[in-house]
């Protein structure tokens, strides 16, 4: 808990926790109210306030994930925090996926008539949402443990390389076989004044949300294993007393008085 | 991690010696043959009886039916593959022969690629009796088919060694695989295609794409089996 506590100290999770929560009540404001609907679009242009903060936070959690797991697996700067953080940012990741994928499929009913395109951004997100899922479903089964750490950080790492091939190919089907129709130029809204500003802080938003939830996270992961390590010692102290116990020795553990009895 | 136990053996050897191994099991045991190929023959069927035969859609999509079932099959194929190395201590003694992890990954995923070229080979044949396919292009068809099956039989092996001694690993191995190899479907869909409407032409560029990919989950089990397999993990 000491190392957890020095990494990631508990002013330091207040201070995030609140400036999110600010920052949020700022964009719902901004997004809401202040900002003026979008001129072909309308209101379900607002969308986009949410969606695009979303999908760069997926990407960003993704992204640390496999920086922190390249971290794990890189002997100098091995240490358990680095896994502990890798399986929190891939969780905040993998909701942050979802919530884009469902945000934009919101979006695009309005906007394309469709809920989903099969587009080449999309595509890829949507792989990327089941890549990272997988990986953290092996994590759930790889339990605690070096070898456990080692293999999710490789299974991290593989998804994360993955990525810039899955988006290749699907780029190169989609444009070989139809011109982007989806994201027709005349769709977007030029970005300008306040809509420009509640983005920004959108982004500013849940960036600080993220990194709000990721230390919590990380913290619960340490006092996880906190926890698991103590309930060991104990279980190894009580096992160890009851074998070891002299037979005139006043009996203390759980087992007490069950001492191999003296010659 | 650790340099070679064994005397000197090279690494192409030790992966044959391995790949051997696993074929003569299968040739043995016939799970691949007796198991895993009528279960894609019975995908085709199904197929047919999903997307109705007299619509002449079935031709027209065959390629993507055809890998769409070697990927359920190659699942099925690499579960097989780790299950073998997990049986009554085979793992220490490999260990004890001073196999490295790297060859042995070399070797699994070698007897896997030529167990599913077996079955490519049957299910193609079936495909072009029971979908009407007129086969063309036979050389991009192999030049695709290669890479594609090294590549799906790498990362089925990879992700199978990761997830090996965990209890859920049948159920966990199509989640991680699929999405993964996704390309491949894609590349090896789009090529087979291109060669069958007669514009081979077109197919290279996917093939290239195929190479690249197979090469990539190659390395990548080659540096993880080598890095986790002394101590279990792989």
């Amino acid at each position: 808990m000491t190392a957890t506590e020095r990494l990631y100290p508990r002013p330091l999770a207040r201070l995030l926790a609140v400036a999110a929560a600010g920052a949020l009540g700022a964009l719902v404001v901004l997004g809401l109210v202040v900002a003026p609907p979008d001129a072909v679009q309308g209101d379900a242009q607002r969308i986009m306030y949410l969606h695009v903060p979303t999908a760069w936070l997926a990407y960003l959690a993704f992204g640390i994930t496999a920086l922190a797991s390249a971290l794990y697996l890189w002997p100098r700067t091995r240490a358990a925090a680095w896994d502990r953080l890798a399986g929190a940012s891939a969780e905040l990741g993998v909701l942050f996926c979802g919530l884009t994928l469902a945000l934009g499929s919101l979006w695009g009913r309005p906007i394309w008539g469709v809920w989903w395109a099969w587009d080449a951004r999309l595509i890829t997100t949507a792989v990327l949402f089941f890549l990272f899922c997988g990986y953290l479903a092996l994590r759930r089964v790889l339990g605690r443990g070096e070898v456990a750490a080692r293999r999710a950080a490789i299974a991290a790492l593989v998804a994360f390389a993955d990525v810039p091939v899955v988006h290749f190919s699907v780029e190169w089907w989609r444009t070989l076989h139809q011109r982007a129709t989806v994201f027709n130029p005349e769709l977007d809204p030029q970005i300008e004044g306040t809509m420009a500003l509640t983005l920004w802080v959108g982004v500013l938003a849940f960036t600080l949300l993220y990194l709000a939830l990721l230390g919590l996270r990380y913290r619960i992961a340490g006092a996880d294993e906190h926890r698991a390590a103590q309930a060991l010692e104990a279980a190894i102290t009580a096992r160890r007393r009851s074998a070891e116990l002299p037979a005139d020795a006043v009996p203390t553990g759980p087992l007490g008085g069950a001492g191999v009895p003296a010659p | 991690m650790s340099g070679p136990v064994n005397a000197g053996l090279p690494l192409w050897r030790e992966a044959a010696l391995v790949a051997a191994k696993d074929l003569r099991i299968e040739t043995r045991a016939r799970v691949t043959s007796g198991q895993v190929l009528p279960f894609a023959l019975v995908v085709v069927l199904l197929f047919a009886f999903a997307l109705d035969p007299d619509r002449g859609l079935l031709g027209r999509v065959a390629p993507g039916l055809f890998w769409v079932t070697v990927l359920l099959a190659a699942l099925l194929a690499v579960g097989r593959s780790v299950a073998v190395e997990q049986a009554a201590g085979v793992r220490d003694q490999a260990l004890l022969a001073g196999l490295d992890g790297t060859g042995v990954f070399l070797g699994k995923v070698a007897a896997v690629t030529v167990e599913l070229a077996v079955l490519e080979v049957v299910l193609g044949a079936t495909m072009v009796v029971l979908y009407d396919v007129q086969v063309t292009g036979g050389a991009v068809l192999a030049a695709a088919a290669l890479p594609a099956t090294a590549g799906i039989a790498a990362t089925g092996t990879l992700y199978a060694g990761l997830a090996s001694g965990t209890r859920m690993r049948d159920t966990l191995l199509p989640l991680l695989v699929l999405p993964v190899t996704s390309p491949v479907l894609l590349g090896a869909t789009r090529a087979f295609e291109d060669a069958l409407d007669g514009a081979a032409g077109d197919a290279w560029g996917w093939v290239a794409l195929l190479w690249v990919f197979a090469l990539f989950a190659v390395a990548a089990g080659m540096l993880a089996f080598g890095a986790l397999w002394e101590d279990g993990g792989a």
